[in-house]
């Protein structure tokens, strides 16, 4: 996904996938040890080394001031008291709601469920022409660019000057005055969140049609022949069997949601203030551009927490399927 | 063939009625597609003329007035000489190549020892594995560009493309080893068998084998692999220091907040950035969905 939103990666295990084909897999009699350390070498130091253990730092640091990175004085809770306190972060005293998390929030709800629906809508329409696959391949496109070539594409679009911006030249055509898409505080975050739209709805296309096409053509057609109308055979038929890859693909689209950053930073830079800011981009920035190193990491603690239910249920999903 | 390719005009156009529905409906589709079509186009179409369009002209009017245009390439030769562009595509490879092939090949060892060589704790590390899928990439930074330089200050690894390389690696492997042992374990046991008994080694097995075999799977995790790094902007922001290193990502990052409203230049620096992806896009199309739809549903 040209967002990621930039390709987004598919991060929920399929419910096949079980450990069961690993168990009827014959390998030799005896285990055999050197072989399995040999070809498992390289990616364990890797994967001990670049996630492991910094995870574990990372949680720890969380706990400390942490100025330069390193362990100085502990603080307990400090961060994450002083991270929900900040009504940069996350502000619910006033309406609507403001601050980093919440914008996270708005994502996951407009995002999340207008790529799905523009998705299925354009999987299934798309099905009855003959042209589908031009239409499946213009809408797919920005999954292969980058969010920052996305930013800039858009970046034009939105343009404030009437004579560079494609969205406020149109708007002009019907006497609408130009509308700064990008530096009102009250607009961005549904700008930013079109954008994204526009970046994944071709990942939600292609994963929906599969799933579509999937349904045997004579099921369909005897529901047609025994006078079900189009709209009786999608919602009693199709929108059922889709329902498993539907919430397997909303359960991508809100991990994608939660490690956002390229689009913002590239877009807005976290304003008009920090009216556009996401929780990557908070932790980014607390880090790397205020020196806050504990504070960043409580941040990015936050982030590992809220992927945990997803991870959970990930491992789950897989135990499961050994069991099937 | 398809269900829904079943013609809107359906077995109930039988009246002039339900014939005349029928066709409106069609019309509806056609419509509707069509301005998906163009939603989906124009945006990057009014990129790709702009880039092609004089300073003095884009100033003047939008890239929609056709019947005025006039075109260049001056502006490519300005961004990929005075702006550096050329030095930044050659960095984007430098950085991208290297990040695929290297977790291709530590990614279809680790997932071979996944699926056929048996060992302790084999599905406990392989949930671990699984686990690892969610862990975000920030939660890997401070320590890592912390620790690195305390431990070992002269080496200076984000001075170069190490780091980039190591950290790109280390994050690709647990969805490619994923992906990978979940190809590995459907190829048949009686091929690997048999190769067993005739003496071969696991190492023999795997490269005469496994990996001859699994070249579509393999390409496919390749291709999804090499376009994520090239389109990468935040482990280049992090793990690349030296400015005469940025890749394109972070070049025209810097020429946005440098040059915001200089539009001749950002155009064509943005279609740099996209050419090499669109190129794969359009002549690997099939590898690519292939590689998207793999992690996910199918």
């Amino acid at each position: 996904m040209g967002i990621a939103p930039t390709p987004g990666v598919p991060q929920v295990i399929p419910a096949r996938a079980g450990l069961s084909a690993v168990r009827s897999a014959r390998g030799p009699e005896k285990p055999n040890y050197l072989a399995a350390l040999l070809f498992l070498l390289p990616a364990g130091l890797l994967l001990v080394v670049f996630l492991l253990y910094p995870s574990l730092y990372t949680v720890l640091l969380s706990f400390n001031r942490g100025r330069n990175g390193v362990f100085e004085q502990w603080v307990g809770f400090d961060n994450y008291v002083r991270l929900f306190s900040d009504a940069d972060f996350i502000n619910l005293s006033t309406f609507p709601p403001s601050g980093a998390l919440w914008n996270n929030i708005l994502w996951i709800v407009f995002y999340t469920s207008i790529v799905i629906f523009l998705g299925l809508i354009i999987a299934v329409v798309a099905a009855r022409v003959r042209y589908e696959a031009v239409i499946k391949a213009i809408v797919f496109i920005p999954m292969a660019i980058a969010a920052t070539a996305l930013a800039v594409i858009w970046k034009f679009v939105y343009s404030p000057d009437a004579n560079i911006g494609l969205l406020n030249a149109f708007l002009g055509v019907f006497g609408i005055a130009p509308i700064s898409w990008l530096g009102d505080e009250n607009i961005v975050n549904f700008a930013l969140i079109a954008v994204g739209i526009w970046g994944s709805v071709g990942f939600a296309t292609v994963i929906l049609s599969a799933a579509v096409k999937s349904i045997p053509a004579e099921v369909i057609e005897s529901a047609r022949v025994e006078g079900a109308n189009e709209r009786q055979i999608f919602f009693r038929m199709i929108l059922p069997m889709v329902s498993l890859p539907i919430s397997v693909l909303a359960v991508t689209l809100v991990v994608n949601v939660i490690k956002l950053f390229d689009l913002i930073y590239v877009m807005t830079a976290g304003g008009p203030g920090k009216a556009s800011r996401v929780i990557a981009f908070v932790m980014y920035q607390q880090a790397f551009q205020a020196g806050q190193y504990g504070y960043g990491s409580a941040v990015a603690v936050v982030m590992l927490v809220l992927l945990t239910p997803i991870m959970i249920y990930n491992v789950r999903r897989f135990r499961t399927g050994a069991v099937t | 063939m398809s269900v829904l390719a079943a013609p809107m005009a359906g077995s109930r156009a039988r009246t002039p009625a339900g014939r005349l529905v029928a066709a409106l409906n069609h019309w509806v589709i056609h419509i509707a597609l069509g301005l998906i079509g163009l939603i989906w186009l124009v945006p990057t179409i009014g990129l790709l003329v702009t880039s092609f369009r004089p300073r003095s002209d884009i100033q003047a009017t939008g890239w929609w007035d056709i019947f005025n245009l006039h075109l260049t390439i001056d502006n490519y030769r300005q961004v990929l000489e005075a702006q550096g562009m050329l030095g930044a595509f050659v960095n984007t490879v430098f950085i991208a190549v290297p990040s695929t092939f290297l977790p291709l090949a530590i990614c279809s060892l680790a997932a071979y020892a996944f699926s056929w060589i048996k060992f302790p704790f084999r599905d406990t590390l392989f949930l671990i594995v699984i686990a690892f899928l969610l862990v975000p990439v920030q939660v890997a930074f401070i320590p890592l560009l912390t620790t690195a330089t305390s431990l070992v200050p002269d080496l200076q690894l984000t001075r170069g493309y190490v780091a980039v390389w190591l950290a790109h690696t280390a994050f690709a492997l647990p969805f490619g080893i994923f992906l990978l042992r979940n190809f590995f374990i459907t190829l048949p046991p009686d091929m690997i068998e048999a190769a067993r008994i005739d003496g071969a080694s696991d190492f023999r097995v795997f490269s005469r084998i496994v990996l001859p075999v699994s070249v579509p799977a393999i390409a496919a995790y390749g291709i999804f692999q090499f376009l994520w790094v090239w389109n990468d902007l935040l482990m280049a922001l992090v793990f690349v220091q030296d400015s005469s290193k940025f890749p394109m990502t972070r070049a025209i990052q810097n020429l946005l907040s440098q040059y915001g409203t200089e539009w001749h230049l950002l155009a064509a620096g943005a279609f740099l950035l996209m050419i090499v992806p669109l190129v794969v896009f359009f002549s690997l199309q099939r590898y690519f969905v292939q590689g998207l739809l793999a992690g996910s549903i199918k």
